[in-house]
């Protein structure tokens, strides 16, 4: 999903940190300062982005024209997020490749083929629900995992990434679902990413059924992925009652 | 002669699922599997896995009680594996589908083209070419199946067939649409493409089908013997001589032939995952090779000479 929240720009999520109180991960100095300086720039980043949102829309009124005004930013920092892959599959970062990989895709997906290149949509109500939501949801992850990477984590930033996704990660699924539903019947129009027979290669491929078969693919990986931000929340937050007790 | 008391403890809860006494010293796990289904008839043989540590390795079904590290009450750990498959039943399974789903594109069977084309003939002589070799490979591997392969373990997990199933019959499936549809577009390079083609294909077949004779020479019937393969007389093995399995050099081989000799980027998308799966399982293979014997010769690499 696009907008999950799952480790991958480094320092810690919620399972982790209780193996770091027990098992201290020894990350080398260059690494950590890496990694700082990655998250406090994407955290910037998206800072940026949601200011320059905010600003149109007090100046103009309206969010039509909102994404042209923004989308360099957005393409940017979305498509250095690819990095945290990177992170995962050199260790820096304890998470799976293969799920980083899959979110950072999905964003990619999202920015690259479906708003950059069908034009048609870009001024769709829901674009600007789902950027809203990838907004606030990044600037309070890359705050987490920088606060993690320097042990000085304020509790409310905890609390929001652990509290938002239960809203934010809904909406953001139906931000980015009607955004592919409206571009449809664009990509019909156009054949764009398509290929027809007859062609030497002998293979066709029709991206307006691939579309349906992604916006499918939603049903059964969005429940697993909340689901799971939902066991890491309990585990973090009940953890933290049973402290409280011990005192 | 003493006898041993035998307890079977479940590896995961550590409960007390069996006794059994009056085991006699010289019981193989296999017999101990037996008597252990008397009592739990769900759990058949092929499905336990018995061992010494609740995390440790699996024994194995010709292991002897006396020879293992246990006092004259030995503690056995079981975990169940799950509903279990015979290797034979999904070999035979995985490869029947692709055989006859070919066809189906290759006559032309009602809604796949469009009713015009129904039970319609290309008129392209590659085609016929192609389901003749893609059948024959096929035809090939079923028949080893029943009258070459020595399988070291009789079962894989159930689960396995529906996984294997969907690769082979999926693939088949997509490659079959695009080489026998109406539209299809032969080779550029026309004849001379596919006589060089075909050339790699047959003797890739040929290769393959050698390698798998030598292995089978490798191991008596009934046996699970592993020894190191080496080149026969047969010029086809002497590939052995660089690489630990040339069996899925050779199936790369024949897939790359198939590839140039319909030019379908599915048929070349098909060959680069099986090259992906069987370089992973080459690895594996040599590794436990060089494991298994100290003098495995040195200039042999997993599947692709010097490179992989």
């Amino acid at each position: 999903m696009a907008s999950s929240e799952e480790d991958g720009a480094g320092g810690g999520g919620g399972s982790l940190e209780e193996k770091e109180k027990g098992r201290k991960r020894r990350l080398g100095a260059l690494a950590t300062a890496w990694l700082i300086g990655y998250n406090i720039a994407m955290t910037a980043g998206w800072l940026v982005l949601a200011i320059a949102m905010a600003r149109f829309y007090m100046q103009k009124g309206t969010y039509k024209g909102l994404y042209k005004t923004i989308q360099k930013t957005l393409k940017f920092f979305q498509t250095f997020a690819v990095l945290e892959v990177v992170h995962c599959a050199v260790g820096i970062v304890h998470t799976s490749v293969l799920v980083t990989g899959v979110q950072v895709s999905s964003r990619i997906f999202m920015v690259w083929f479906i708003t950059h290149s069908i034009k048609q949509i870009q001024n769709e109500e829901s674009v600007i629900l789902f950027l809203v939501v990838w907004t606030v949801t990044e600037i309070t992850r890359y705050s987490f995992y920088t606060f993690n990477l320097l042990n000085h984590l304020p509790y409310f930033i905890k609390w929001a990434r652990y509290n938002f996704f239960i809203i934010l990660y809904p909406a953001g699924v139906a931000g980015e679902l009607l955004t592919i539903y409206a571009a449809l019947p664009y990509v019909k129009k156009t054949g764009i990413f398509s290929l027809r027979l007859p062609n030497k290669y002998n293979v066709s491929f029709d991206y307006y059924y691939f579309l349906i078969i992604v916006m499918a693919s939603y049903i059964p990986l969005f429940p697993q992925l909340y689901f799971h931000m939902l066991w890491q929340r309990r585990k973090v937050l009940h953890g933290e009652v049973i402290v409280e007790k011990d005192d | 002669m003493k006898h041993y008391e035998v307890e079977i403890l479940d590896a995961k809860t550590r409960d007390k699922l069996c006794f059994l006494d009056k085991v006699e010293p010289n019981a193989t796990i296999a017999e101990i599997k037996n008597l252990f289904t008397k009592s739990h008839p769900q759990w058949y043989p092929a499905r336990q896995s018995l061992r010494l540590d609740p995390k440790g390795k699996s024994l194995k079904d010709e292991d002897v009680l006396q020879n293992l590290p246990v006092g004259t009450t030995a503690t056995l750990y079981f975990r169940d594996l799950g509903a279990q498959i015979s290797w034979v039943t999904v070999f035979l399974t995985e490869y029947a589908g692709p055989l006859l789903i070919y066809l189906l594109f290759y006559f032309r069977v009602p809604f796949i083209y469009g009713p015009k084309y129904d039970f319609t003939s290309s008129k392209h002589s590659v085609v016929h070419l192609a389901c003749i070799c893609h059948s024959f490979h096929y035809i090939k591997r079923l028949l080893e199946t029943l009258f070459v392969h020595r399988f070291s373990h009789g079962t894989m997990p159930l689960r396995n067939i529906f996984k294997n199933c969907t690769y082979y019959w999926g693939f088949a499936a997509w490659m079959a649409y695009y080489i026998n549809h109406p539209l299809y577009t032969p080779p550029t390079y026309g004849d001379e493409q596919v006589k060089l083609a075909l050339i790699i294909f047959l003797f890739c077949q040929l290769g393959n089908f050698s390698i798998h004779i030598a292995l089978r020479n490798l191991r008596p019937a009934g046996s699970k013997t592993r020894k190191i393969p080496y080149p026969t007389k047969n010029p086809f093995t002497w590939l052995f001589l660089l690489v630990s399995c040339p069996n899925y050099t050779y199936e790369l081989g024949s897939w790359i032939g198939f590839a140039i000799m319909t030019q379908c980027l599915p048929v070349a998308l098909f060959s680069l995952v099986g090259f992906i799966q069987m370089t992973i399982w080459a690895k594996g293979k040599h590794r436990s090779y060089l494991k298994e014997f100290r003098d495995y010769p040195p200039l042999r690499s997993p599947i692709i000479p010097f490179l992989l």
